[in-house]
């Protein structure tokens, strides 16, 4: 059955005097506790559509069905508490919120120290020295993205979308990256949409989506779909980021 | 006391039972409890309203609570506290203002306090505000602060006025002496029609002097916030100041930056930011469940800590 049903979505923005098609009529059908990855061309409506099932985006028109329930009106809030999460591509910075709080708060109750550092640790951070840092710029950029997963991991929904988790962080922070990813394929039972450009994260895929022009192009099994990948346009970031990590 | 000054008390000096170390309790304009200590010692002024708050040298881990209550309406209170904390002193000293007014009239209280902080004394200052009542009778407050520090001392304080002042205007000098180090933090709220002023004026006359003043403020509906910082420096010393506000609703906020060195070596800085809650900020914490309100709410307990 369908956790996830996305049915003929549209989101058009002002482009000056034109009006731009971001997502197309967009159709997607997401199993319940497959692990997704989404991948496709920059400016192809990945991240878009992950923020139009978030409710950061309102849609045009079309319909968005979770686990039963058209939630294409809802706000964000509705959305997070019937069992959706979102991981920023950019990460948010906080003034005054520390580490704790923000798990705290992901968890929706008051989890103690142990508790938040047994997220920190699945996200590979030591946790005693993170606990208590506020959630601000005095953290790398890899240091953000681990703790912006952690909180994801912290809320435990139904479905958990992540947008580009790879992106802004360095080669050091990504090799780790990818063993949480592979470590969560493990240990999560929710279902999880992971947008991303990098092999090593679909290679950890049940399935892919190729998403282009706003439309999904191809979705299939990982076998299916990843030779096929490594083969077209739409694999030259794959095949450079996949340079860039054996440099 | 009754119930009503009870209850402010534990606003402004987190008292929730009985009093350790010296204190001096002041209600409607009288002093209502003291305690001295064997180190510390609390004595009336003569010739004005007020208390000299005298701390013996080498006086370790002790601390002074003075804090002030007004709960009758149309009270007009002035009040002149002069510490003088000895060479080498390691305290605490806890002031806070919480008024009450249920009536029609303005109530208002302007603490005078002055600090001669001893050679290599250590300070640690806590001033909490806070109003209450559904009167017709404005809640203002105007403290002023004086500190003197000799050489190689450190204070440290901490003023807070998050709710129910109308009116307050804040005026603070502070003189440093060689290696003597100040660090103020400020966290402010105002709501409704409230105004605020603060203004903060440090010297630092000693090589080596240093000083730090941080300012996080929050400006609701159609309240206004006036945050002016002025630091010279007369030798080689590093002073910084930042003011950090958030403004929403029709608020007011102006934030009036003045360095002014006078040596080569002076290092001064100055940071002033003013801007509304982050939309990105209100999308992550709605993203885990948590309302726009409560994400407001948390947002502004966050940058407010």
């Amino acid at each position: 059955m369908s956790l996830l049903s996305i049915k003929n979505l549209t989101y058009k923005v002002d482009d000056e005097n034109d009006v731009k098609e971001i997502i197309d009529g967009l159709d997607l059908e997401v199993e319940d506790g497959k692990f997704v990855c989404i991948t496709g061309p920059n400016g192809g409506g990945k991240s878009t559509l992950a923020k139009l099932i978030m409710g950061v985006n309102p849609t045009t028109s079309g319909q968005i069905i979770f686990d039963g329930e058209d939630i294409t009106n809802k706000s964000i809030t509705e959305r997070a508490k019937l069992g959706i999460s979102f991981a920023f591509q950019a990460p948010v910075h906080f003034k005054g919120i520390r580490v704790i709080d923000l798990l705290r708060l992901a968890a929706g109750s008051q989890i103690s120290v142990t508790e938040a550092c047994d997220y920190l640790s699945k996200v590979g951070l030591c946790a005693k020295d993170y606990v208590n840092r506020e959630v601000n710029g005095s953290l790398s950029g890899g240091e953000l993205k681990r703790i912006e997963i952690a909180t994801v991991l912290a809320r435990g929904t139904k479905l958990s979308i992540f947008d580009e988790p790879e992106a802004g962080i360095d080669l050091w922070s990504f090799q780790n990256l990818i063993k949480v990813f592979e470590n969560m394929r493990k240990t999560v039972k929710g279902t999880i949409i992971v947008i991303s450009h990098q092999e090593r994260i679909l290679n950890i895929a049940d399935e892919i989506v190729v998403i282009e022009n706003g439309r999904v192009k191809k979705q299939g099994s990982r076998d299916e779909i990843l030779p096929e990948l490594l083969g077209t346009s739409s694999a030259s970031n794959i095949a450079c980021n996949k340079l860039g990590g054996e440099q | 006391m009754d119930q009503i000054q009870k209850k402010i008390l534990e606003e402004v000096a987190d008292l929730h039972g009985v009093l350790e170390g010296a204190y001096n309790i002041r209600a409607n304009g009288v002093s209502a409890a003291r305690n001295t200590t064997a180190n510390i010692d609390i004595v009336t002024k003569t010739d004005k309203p007020g208390i000299d708050i005298i701390i013996k040298p080498g006086t370790k881990n002790e601390s002074v609570h003075i804090p002030v209550v007004l709960s009758e309406s149309g009270l007009k209170d002035v009040v002149y506290n002069d510490f003088y904390v000895g060479e080498g002193a390691d305290v605490t000293i806890v002031a806070g203002c919480g008024i009450s007014n249920c009536g029609d009239q303005d109530s208002q209280h302007d603490g005078i306090h002055v600090f001669h902080v001893g050679k290599n004394a250590k300070v640690k200052y806590v001033e909490k505000h806070y109003g209450e009542g559904d009167g017709k009778g404005a809640r203002i407050l105007n403290p002023v602060t004086e500190v003197y520090q000799e050489a190689g001392s450190y204070v440290e304080m901490e003023m807070v006025q998050i709710k129910g002042v109308d009116s307050t205007v804040r005026t603070n000098i502070a003189e440093l002496a060689e290696g003597a180090t100040l660090a103020i933090h400020e966290a402010l709220m105002t709501h409704g029609s409230q105004k605020a002023t603060s203004d903060y004026k440090v010297t630092l006359n000693g090589d080596g002097a240093s000083a730090d003043v941080v300012s996080r403020s929050v400006a609701k509906d159609d309240s206004e916030q006036i945050f002016a910082v002025s630091i010279e420096g007369n030798t080689p010393c590093s002073g910084h100041a930042a003011c950090d506000a958030i403004i929403m609703g029709n608020a007011h906020v102006v934030a009036i930056p003045k360095l002014d060195a006078k040596n080569v070596d002076a290092a001064l800085i100055h940071e002033a930011a003013i801007g509304k809650i982050a939309g990105n900020q209100l999308i992550k914490l709605m993203s885990l469940g948590l309302t726009e309100e409560e994400a407001e709410e948390q947002i502004i307990a966050g940058f407010l800590r």
